[in-house]
């Protein structure tokens, strides 16, 4: 297995102490070594503990995704690494907001599309919609693709946010 | 210090403290406007022996000489801005050698920081990826638990640099103390203990081996001297070869029969044939570094691998092997032994014995060997000759970086661990002198001696004014071969002896250059007064430089070309134009 060269993405979950620059340790690390970074998202999870998690997706070889936890554990903030693609069937969402202007049949049919996704209005004018869509990353990749077409000005995306199905926690 | 009233002291007032509670004794350091206070509590108590260097890299790199030789951290102190950057290149030295240091940087005032004030420099950003850890205080309350916590991650888990950068205010602010003796931290669980059933399986293992190598590394070293001791018991219990990476050396005794001298680029025939041909490598403490390796799809081809190491990210880094173990080497060995001896575990005894014969023919090939005649000192020859008269005294070695540092390897054989420093990961050239200033401060009656080369030398000389002012007896022995020896070398070898800028078209006069900072300057340039003027040296009691004059165009063989397996070395005497892929060209 750890001479096989297939590239394949990972989620990790990483837990880390809230202090400053524990960020820049996580994000210096990839850029220093090279490893890519597909999405990240960081939120404070804990304020009592003051723990934040950090949702990274990358992508390598099994050798280099097992050399990213290890270094990512070495970080002396980072109390917990876990691989979700590997240790746990995970959830895996993104928000996303979607800003499309246009009107008549265009508009209309962005409406129709929104709908269909399930996605929420979350402001409107006579000529656009922000629209909110939570969902896997190819689900809001498939509606931003819809959009294009229907006037898509601008979208914001979260990033991937991911946790372990069952009762364990990390 | 125990009538302090740990209530109410400055920011200085409480880093005197924590150093004097972390039982530190010197520290290396560069006064500047940013650190002020902390020199004036310095000024004020006579306990803490504070060296003035004459750059900051030299602090660094002192601190780094002081810790090898000694197994404690050490501990600098510069400035603000420049000072903070001077000391980066010491400061990635020690993370890539996994050196214990802590480094206090004065910082602009809190208020400042951020407005491109007088020699201000985001230390933190800049330090970060070169540091184990650090941290930029922001309230005087933190202080002293930082002080600890530095302390506890600089010298636990995998040994490194740590840097606290205090703003000035801070270290006029007024704050309360809190001692050295609760300092945990839930994120960073360093491992001791390795896996049991790990350790079994690596006893199994070495036990069934019909061609075993130990290699062995810096990892032993710095496990402390326990952890050499324990090595030599086990490399005996088995009867297997044992080879080192430079950082290792002093580990095992180069006097033992079982030593097959130094692996990798420069090393051995014997050790890297061993290597090559093994059936079972036993890897303590090293890292599978490019200049041990060679090309890595034709390393050690036919082995199974162990590898204990206290890092989990040295596992399978570069080199997939078969038995990892994470943990600190003198534990793990401890195990090792212990589980050797109760399963009563035998090595294959007529295996071993051809193994051995094997390895005695490779030995046969003398690769180390060289031929001194004529009238011009062959730099193989100097250390040799340093080594035997020298060899009997209480001596410590350090190196610069280059030819002279691989000679100083090959022909320097060193019996016990932390007797030698040298710039192996990051390869500093500069950092002899001033480790030779620090080991010397740590070892005040030792013989230190700097085994230089003319180029690396100069880069921090100004340090000579360290050593003077100390009066620090570090003997300075320069193989002054007037060519950036190693560079002149890659040159002849891959770019078809075009030696681009290699040339010192300018040297000092080292015996002048001596007298001038008022040390004293020996030269030699022919072998029949070597030996007289080493003695000369050794006998004299202040610093020394030894202007040593050898031959200019020596090559340091054997060598594994870059981009070449270990059996694929070139020896000395050997046809010098080496067929190198364009690919092993581009490696360093």
């Amino acid at each position: 297995m750890m001479n096989d060269q297939s590239i394949e993405a990972h989620t990790l979950s990483v837990l880390v102490e809230n202090a400053a620059g524990v960020l820049a340790r996580v994000i210096g690390l990839f850029s220093g070594r090279g490893y890519n970074i597909e999405s990240l998202t960081v939120a404070e999870v804990d304020g009592e503990a003051h723990m934040s998690r950090i949702t990274i997706v990358t992508s390598g070889s099994p050798m280099v995704i097992e050399q990213i936890k290890a270094q990512l554990s070495r970080i002396v903030p980072v109390s917990r690494v876990t691989d979700l693609t590997v240790e746990a069937e995970a959830i895996e969402r993104e928000m996303a907001l979607v800003k499309v202007t246009g009107t008549g049949e265009k508009r209309v049919e962005a409406l129709r599309v929104s709908e269909s996704f399930r996605a929420r209005v979350v402001d409107t004018t006579h000529e656009s919609f922000v629209f909110e869509l939570t969902g896997a990353k190819t689900k809001i990749d498939a509606f931003v693709q819809l959009m294009r077409p229907l006037g898509l000005k601008e979208v914001s995306r979260t990033g991937i946010a991911a946790i372990a199905r069952g009762p364990e926690a990390m | 210090m125990n009538d302090t009233n740990t209530d109410h002291m400055t920011g200085a007032e409480i880093i005197i403290k924590a150093l004097h509670d972390q039982g530190v004794e010197h520290i290396f350091g560069y006064p500047g406007g940013a650190v002020l206070p902390i020199y004036d509590e310095i000024f004020k108590q006579d306990w803490l022996h504070h060296i003035l260097v004459r750059h900051e890299q030299g602090a660094a790199h002192a601190a780094e000489g002081y810790a090898r030789s000694t197994g404690k951290c050490g501990v600098l102190l510069v400035t603000s801005g420049p000072g903070a950057t001077n000391a980066v290149t010491g400061l990635t030295d020690a993370l890539m050698d996994s050196i214990p240091l802590v480094c206090i940087t004065g910082q602009v005032p809190t208020h400042l920081i951020g407005s491109d004030a007088f020699q201000e420099c985001d230390t933190v950003g800049i330090t970060r990826p070169c540091t184990k850890h650090n941290y930029l205080v922001k309230s005087v309350d933190d202080l002293a638990e930082i002080m600890h916590e530095a302390f506890y991650i600089a010298t636990s888990g995998r040994p490194g640099p740590v840097v606290i950068d205090i703003p000035k205010d801070i270290q006029f602010a007024p704050g309360s103390y809190m001692s050295p003796e609760k300092i945990s931290k839930a994120s960073y669980q360093p491992p001791k203990k390795g896996d049991l059933n790990g350790i079994r399986e690596a006893a199994e293992l070495i036990a069934s081996a019909k061609k075993p190598v130990f290699y062995t590394g810096g990892g032993v070293v710095n496990a402390g001297p326990v952890a050499s001791k324990l090595l030599r018991e086990f490399v005996g219990l088995t009867g297997y070869p044992i080879t080192s990476t430079l950082m290792g050396l002093g580990a095992f005794p180069a006097s033992d029969d079982q030593w097959l001298g130094m692996l990798g680029m420069h090393g051995t025939y014997e050790a890297n044939m061993s290597m090559h041909d093994c059936d079972v490598m036993i890897n303590i403490g090293a890292r599978f570094d490019d200049r041990i390796t060679g090309r890595l799809d034709a390393f050690s081809p036919h082995s199974k691998k162990i590898h204990i190491d206290i890092d989990p990210s040295s596992i399978n880094k570069t080199v997939h092997v078969d038995v990892p173990i994470v943990g600190d080497v003198a534990h793990v060995l401890e195990d090792l032994i212990r589980i050797w001896k109760e399963t009563a575990c035998s090595p294959d005894k007529t295996a071993l014995a051809e193994w051995w014969q094997e390895i005695e023919a490779w030995r046969q090939v003398n690769s180390l060997g060289f031929e001194q005649s004529g009238s011009i000192i062959k730099p193989q020859y100097a250390v040799q000759r340093l080594y035997e008269l020298s060899k009997d005294k209480d001596v410590y070695i350090s190196t610069e970086v280059g030819q002279h540092q691989m000679w100083a390897a090959q022909h320097f054989h060193f019996e016990e661990p932390n007797r030698w420093m040298t710039s192996g990961g990051l390869g500093t050239m500069g950092y002899g002198l001033p480790a030779a200033i620090g080991t010397q401060i740590a070892h005040p009656e030792a013989l230190v001696i700097d085994i230089a080369g003319e180029a690396s030398v100069l880069m921090n000389m100004q340090e000579m004014s360290t050593a003077v002012q100390y009066n620090l007896p570090v003997k300075i022995f320069i193989l002054n071969n007037e060519y950036m020896g190693m560079v002149r070398q890659w040159q002849q070898l891959l770019h078809g002896g075009r030696y681009s800028h290699s040339y010192s078209e300018a040297l000092p006069d080292f015996v002048k250059l001596a007298e001038a900072y008022g040390a004293t300057g020996i030269r030699a340039t022919n072998p029949d007064e070597l030996d007289e003027a080493i003695t000369q040296m050794i006998n004299t009691p202040g610093p020394v430089i030894f202007d040593c004059v050898v031959s200019k165009d020596e090559n340091c063989f054997p060598m594994i070309p870059s981009g070449k397996a270990h059996n694929e070395m070139i020896l000395a005497g050997e046809p010098a134009d080496v067929e190198v892929s364009e690919e092993g060209k581009a490696l360093v």
